[in-house]
């Protein structure tokens, strides 16, 4: 062979293990999703766009394949580890319990409802519909094709409507059953009593278990009780700020966020990450690691930026990194601004930029300026960070909290009915504005175009069956 | 020893070995005939001691949509519930309250043994209906037990349910039928 030949094949030999190994370490390795050299080793791997919801933690492989070769099961572990606890206190109308009863076995030969990913599969993003799902929309009849003879009503209505019109989900029916429709049938517009929940974290802290009230006793501090060192104490006015904050009135020292064990020894922190926050906040770190915001904190990953996202974000908040105190400045931790300003230092879709003007938030600015009751006012947190009521049941405990997984309010919209709109509006009327997507683009600015027959549908059946009964059993006359 | 007193060993060795070691062996029908007993009872007492005592009191309701009307989850719920976390333990067996006249049309009779069952029971309330069938690839042991009205929140309930096909239920009658299914090997 010429020399000139058998260098070119030495070259090529060598430029192929590289790039194999490149690739090969990008698979391999467990750092390589957070690496900024590894990581596009994986990128390059990834097979088909991912969806809307797992894009951030997309080249954490491992979040989902936790298993080599672990198969539909070991999937099925990932999807549950995220998303089970979510859809038990959903309480899922197709929950895996339906499906291993073997009087259902003939269905689950039709469609596996064992498995999330018979239904909800990553990586082919040509056939992947909203909410993720792969399936063709009319998967409902596969089990419900006798519907019409329960339900005469629905004679004729497609198997693509049933969970795309606002009546039915396949997971999550809180706000959609029938009893709780006929319970709201004619309820107005806005309610008379319009009013969100407050915060009451002050009132039950002690009481959270883990909640550290030895070193802490829920008590005011002033000046004097500072605790950070000397040196550090008159840094940026930062005691100034924090003696007018929430942590600082309800006993919350310097140190109970910048005092961390590090190697079983006390160390200052001048920065601390969310990591400190859910010593006292662990529900709402839950939240936030479990939401939009912080999924990739959660998978080990850099924080989330602007500029990984993929709805429209303004360029000069290119850069930031999503962590507690990017909504909630320290030393401030002003939840106002968390509701609002935070929102909108970043997010620049149809939805955040119409915010600005719109009937709720007038609604803000008037309880923000005393002229409005609290609780009144409508600010970006108050439907995708909802005041939730939650309850500790190892506690024994119920308190207000604030729902830091915007994925619990998001898609189907409709999952904001019963924690948010029911605060203020009517059933009807929430059904309408949800369902008509202009409406949401312009921040509910204006009335519904859109119509959701559920109500009818249930005030006509209910109708029918109280004439069958009064023909079945005819009263007597005079009563 | 002597040769005498070996083999007279040996033979009561022998003799001792012969006899059948007591075996423990259950049948599909009495361990389904046991699950029914505990399930039954506990339902009973769930209904008689807490939902019916606590009615009466007027402390607390009993409704079908407990969680949202803060008020005590029904028998047949509890029962369902229970079914449901068994499920969950995937131990092969199963169990669930059916009806020929269901409230919630899914819990309808539906395979060919159920509907023989449930008729069964429904003509003769006082003998338990058995028999084995196949669903997907498995065989099972099917036991079904006759359901009973035993309180009047169970017929006055049922009674007047909107989606409830039968609004003449009597106290005693049978309701519908509590189906056992236990994977034979």
């Amino acid at each position: 062979m010429a020399k000139g030949r058998k260098a070119l094949w030495i070259a090529w030999g060598v430029m192929s293990v590289a790039i194999g190994g490149y690739l090969g370490a990008g698979l391999v390795a467990e750092s390589a999703a957070g690496s900024a050299w590894l990581g596009p080793a994986r990128s390059l791997l990834l097979p088909g766009t991912t969806s809307h919801g797992h894009y951030q933690i997309e080249l954490a492989c491992e979040s989902c394949h936790a298993r080599p070769f672990g198969g539909k099961d070991g999937l099925q572990e990932a999807c549950v580890r995220c998303h089970g606890a979510a859809l038990k206190e959903a309480d899922d109308k197709h929950p895996l319990a339906k499906f291993t009863d073997p009087r259902n076995a003939d269905r689950l030969e039709k469609l596996d409802a064992t498995l999330c990913v018979t239904c909800h599969v990553e990586h082919r993003p040509q056939i992947t519909t909203a909410m993720g799902v792969t399936m063709p929309r009319d998967y409902c009849f596969h089990c419900h094709a006798e519907i019409a003879k329960d339900r005469p009503s629905h004679e004729g209505l497609a198997f693509d409507t049933c969970s795309s019109s606002g009546c039915h989900r396949y997971h999550d029916n809180r706000a959609l059953y029938e009893d709780f429709l006929a319970k709201r049938l004619d309820q107005p517009q806005v309610l008379p009593e319009a009013r969100l929940p407050g915060r009451d974290f002050r009132d039950v802290a002690a009481q959270v278990p883990g909640y550290p009230s030895q070193r802490y006793p829920v008590r005011p501090l002033r000046e004097p009780d500072a605790d950070a060192p000397p040196a550090l104490r008159s840094k940026a006015g930062a005691t100034r700020e924090w003696l007018e904050t929430a942590h600082a009135s309800a006993g919350v020292n310097c140190s109970g966020c910048h005092r961390v064990e590090r190697n079983d020894a006390p160390a200052w922190v001048e920065r601390p990450d969310h990591g400190v926050c859910k010593g006292c906040h662990e529900l709402e770190t839950k939240g936030f690691l479990g939401g939009r915001h912080g999924m990739r904190l959660a998978e080990k990953l850099p924080p989330m930026t602007p500029a990984r996202a993929r709805l429209p974000m303004k360029p000069e908040a290119h850069d930031t990194a999503v962590d507690c105190t990017t909504c909630h400045a320290a030393h401030r931790f002003d939840t106002r601004r968390a509701a609002v300003e935070a929102c909108l230092g970043c997010h620049r879709d149809q939805h955040s930029v119409a915010y600005e003007g719109s009937p709720h938030h007038r609604l803000w600015q008037a309880e923000l300026a005393g002229a409005a009751p609290p609780g009144s006012g409508v600010s970006c947190a108050s439907c995708h960070l909802p005041r939730v009521e939650h309850r500790m049941v190892d506690a024994g405990l119920k308190r207000v909290l604030v729902q830091h997984n915007q994925n619990d309010t998001l898609r189907p919209n409709d999952k904001m009915v019963r924690p948010v709109c029911l605060a203020c509006h009517g059933l009807g009327f929430a059904f309408d504005s949800l369902a008509d997507r202009a409406l949401v683009e312009r921040n509910f600015a204006g009335p519904p175009r859109a119509h959701v027959k559920s109500l009818e549908m249930v005030m006509e059946r209910l109708r029918q069956i109280e004439e069958k009964r009064s023909r079945r059993q005819p009263r007597a006359a005079g009563r | 020893m002597t040769t005498k007193t070996a083999i007279a060993a040996l033979a009561a060795a022998a003799g001792i070995a012969c006899v059948p070691v007591a075996q423990a062996q259950v049948t599909y029908k009495e361990m389904a005939d046991a699950m029914h007993a505990v399930m039954e009872a506990d339902r009973t007492v769930y209904t008689r001691v807490i939902v019916n005592r606590l009615q009466e009191e007027k402390v607390i309701k009993a409704s079908e949509h407990w969680k949202d009307d803060k008020a005590l989850a029904l028998p047949a719920q509890m029962f369902r519930y229970g079914a449901e976390m068994v499920a969950e333990k995937k131990m092969g067996f199963s169990y669930s309250l059916l009806s020929l006249w269901p409230v919630n049309k899914q819990n309808a009779a539906k395979t060919p043994a159920e509907k023989e069952g449930l008729e069964a029971i429904a003509r003769d309330a006082s003998k338990p209906f058995y028999k084995e069938e196949t669903l997907g690839k498995t065989r099972y042991f099917t036991a079904i037990y006759a359901d009973r009205a035993i309180s009047p929140a169970c017929i006055n309930c049922h009674n007047a349910h909107k989606d409830s096909p039968r609004t003449d239920f009597k106290m005693g009658e049978a309701m519908g039928g509590v189906v056992v299914r236990i994977p034979m090997k």
